[in-house]
């Protein structure tokens, strides 16, 4: 079982190798004539206000605290989609089917709670 | 190369990137080391033949809790410590013999009593850590943990929108 | 499969050769069609029909400089066009080439898909935040914020192929479609999934990370040189990749339309070479696809991009899954 995944790995190491020679590449093969000017970040050709690492909108914040609780209900349902097959070839599709609608249903609860509550809204 | 060997190879690396993340003074980089620390957990799983827990445990933790954490990272612009270097090394040197005293006194008391889990064999595991395996116990046996998890992950959206809104002025 | 390591090694090498190939090619493509459709020329200079131009463009992006930022993290600004191509390098192994021509062969394979999608988002929060740049952070924020909203949609896309199919096996998910494919089977799946494509890989209309009116280059605007090129080479090496999954998916993947039918007589070497033409030329009306709409359609705002992840795609791909697992166990179809 875990051979399986021996390709995968090795398709990584060639992937991350030649990645590493397109950067060794960027480093030793063009010029190298560094300046202040060259050097600073680009601001529409004015000098560049202060950092850019300051407080953003709260929103994405938001948005990636939903998407966490989203993403682990869609990893519950995997594992109900591999097997309903089976379950319906064993008989029991309708009593799995009452695990899982309550299950989804109590999460579109949520997401229409996000978005009547307007969580999810960028207009403002 | 046998799993075990395997398993002892992504340990090693799992804690020190562990370390890496508790040493590391930017708040980012400290994100970084974590984030490889994931990774080699996911790997250990791999080793115990568990793949679905191994791919989840990318999809959810790199893929979608580390994605938060860089946010909010970035978001509230972290400022970084000031750096390690006044600190004295021999309380380094404590804190690691602490710990493997620690490990060493947690291992006689465990062995000593019945507290140590039970050997597995690896060929075992292979039965037992796939999809559907896992599914067929989710969907019988633990039906209703599963709904009591559907209800929290409620809980937590609506307390996300909530803390959300509360910032915001209006 | 009981193939040995050096042959997958030696096809996955070649995979990754085809697709930097394909790449350049496809930014060839590109330029080639939008010339079309803006009833220009395009470029005609470099070699026959132009035809060398890509080539030509690579060896400029070697040979210039590689500027860092001085207010820039160095380590990190190097490490997301790493991470860029890298995972989209890696993704190729996953897709099934031809009949038994698959290099990872991993039972969980559409789940592994997946969970490579969800940490591209790494490459373009990091190249933005690293920069220090106004643009790149505003750019990385709001890319990687899209691809999270549109990853949930994508997956839920998936999963209802994979409750047709019940199985996470992506081979298996292809020879299932040997009589049916699954756009016709599931078709509001298949629509789904392709618009959570073209968001995932930042295409128009989901370019809002590179609007280039308001953000200038989204997240690479500090990247020059070769750093820039691996950006631009994950972008083209991503088009692709999503035109093989959609394919894989949803379009019978290497399968010969009708092959049950005549296929039996056939050679094993001609088959596995007639499928992954096949398998290419599919791809390859995908990628078309995909610059043809850059060209037409214009961009959404980014509150239109979010309310469409959120309140529409969302939603509907849950109605689609639940929809298709009640006709499943009450009508038994599928």
């Amino acid at each position: 079982m875990l051979q399986t995944f021996f390709p995968l790995f090795l398709q990584l190491l060639m992937a991350g190798g030649l990645a590493l020679t397109l950067l060794l590449g960027a480093k030793y093969l063009g010029p190298k004539r560094p300046n202040l000017i060259k050097r600073q970040v680009y601001e529409s050709g004015m000098d560049p206000v202060g950092s850019a690492h300051q407080r953003y909108s709260v929103k994405f914040y938001l948005v990636a605290m939903i998407f966490i609780v989203f993403d682990v209900e869609v990893v519950f349902l995997y594992p109900w989609a591999v097997t309903f097959k089976d379950f319906i070839a064993a008989g029991s599709g309708l009593g799995v089917l009452a695990v899982i609608l309550p299950f989804i249903a109590i999460l579109a609860i949520g997401l229409l709670y996000d978005i009547k509550k307007g969580g999810l809204d960028f207009d403002s | 190369m046998t799993p075990q060997f395997l398993f002892f190879c992504l340990a090693i690396v799992a804690i020190t990137a562990a370390l890496g993340m508790l040493i590391a003074r930017s708040p980012v980089s400290s994100a970084l080391w974590l984030i490889l620390n994931l990774f080699c957990v996911a790997g250990l799983y791999l080793t115990m033949n568990a793949q679905f827990l191994a791919v989840v445990q990318v999809l959810v933790y790199a893929g979608a809790i580390m994605v938060l954490f860089l946010f909010v990272i970035m978001l509230l612009n972290v400022a970084a410590l000031p750096s390690v270097r006044d600190i004295d090394w021999r309380l380094g040197v404590g804190f690691v013999l602490g710990v493997a005293l620690l490990a060493q006194l947690s291992y006689a008391i465990a062995s000593s009593t019945d507290l140590m889990p039970a050997e597995v064999s690896l060929e075992s595991t292979v039965a037992t850590g796939s999809v559907e395996v896992v599914a067929k116990e989710l969907f019988t046996r633990f039906a209703m943990p599963l709904e009591m998890i559907g209800v929290l992950l409620l809980a937590a959206t609506i307390g996300a929108v909530l803390l959300a809104r509360r910032v915001s002025p209006k | 499969m009981t193939t040995s390591l050096p042959l997958i090694a030696l096809i996955g090498f070649g995979l990754i050769n085809f697709f930097l190939i394909s790449a350049s090619l496809l930014v060839y493509a590109e330029r080639k069609v939008s010339a079309f459709i803006h009833n220009r020329e395009g470029p005609n200079r470099v070699g026959p029909l132009g035809l060398l131009q890509p080539f030509a463009d690579v060896l400029k992006l070697i040979f210039k400089e590689d500027i860092t930022p001085k207010v820039a993290n160095p380590f990190i600004h190097s490490l997301a066009p790493w991470l860029m191509v890298v995972i989209a390098m890696t993704t190729t192994a996953l897709i099934p080439l031809a009949e038994g021509v698959v290099i990872a062969d991993v039972q969980v394979g559409a789940l592994v898909l997946l969970a490579l999608t969800s940490i591209t988002v790494y490459g373009v929060t990091l190249a933005g935040w690293s920069s220090n740049s106004k643009y790149s952070l505003l750019g990385g924020l709001r890319s990687s914020a899209q691809m999270i909203s549109y990853e949930l949609s994508m997956g839920l896309a998936l999963g209802s192929v994979i409750l047709m199919t019940g199985s996470l096996h992506i081979p298996t998910i292809v020879e299932d479609q040997m009589l049916v494919w699954n756009v016709f089977r599931n078709p509001i799946g298949a629509i789904l999934f392709i618009v959570t494509a073209f968001a995932e890989t930042n295409r128009a209309p989901f370019d809002l990370p590179e609007a280039e009116q308001e953000l200038v280059g989204g997240y690479h605007t500090e990247y020059s040189g070769m750093k820039f090129g691996m950006f631009f080479l994950a972008e083209y090496v991503n088009l692709f990749i999503a035109s093989f999954v959609i394919v894989t998916f949803f379009f019978g993947g290497y399968l010969l339309p009708f092959q049950s039918f005549f296929a039996g007589g056939f050679p094993g070497w001609l088959l596995v070479a007639l499928q992954m033409g096949a398998l290419v030329l599919k791809s390859a009306v995908f990628a078309f696809i995909f610059i043809w709409v850059r060209w037409t359609l214009p961009r959404f705002k980014y509150s239109q991009l979010m309310n469409l992840g959120w309140k529409y795609l969302l939603p509907i791909s849950l109605a689609n899954i639940v929809i298709i697992a009640l006709i499943m166990a009450v009508a038994g179809l599928f």
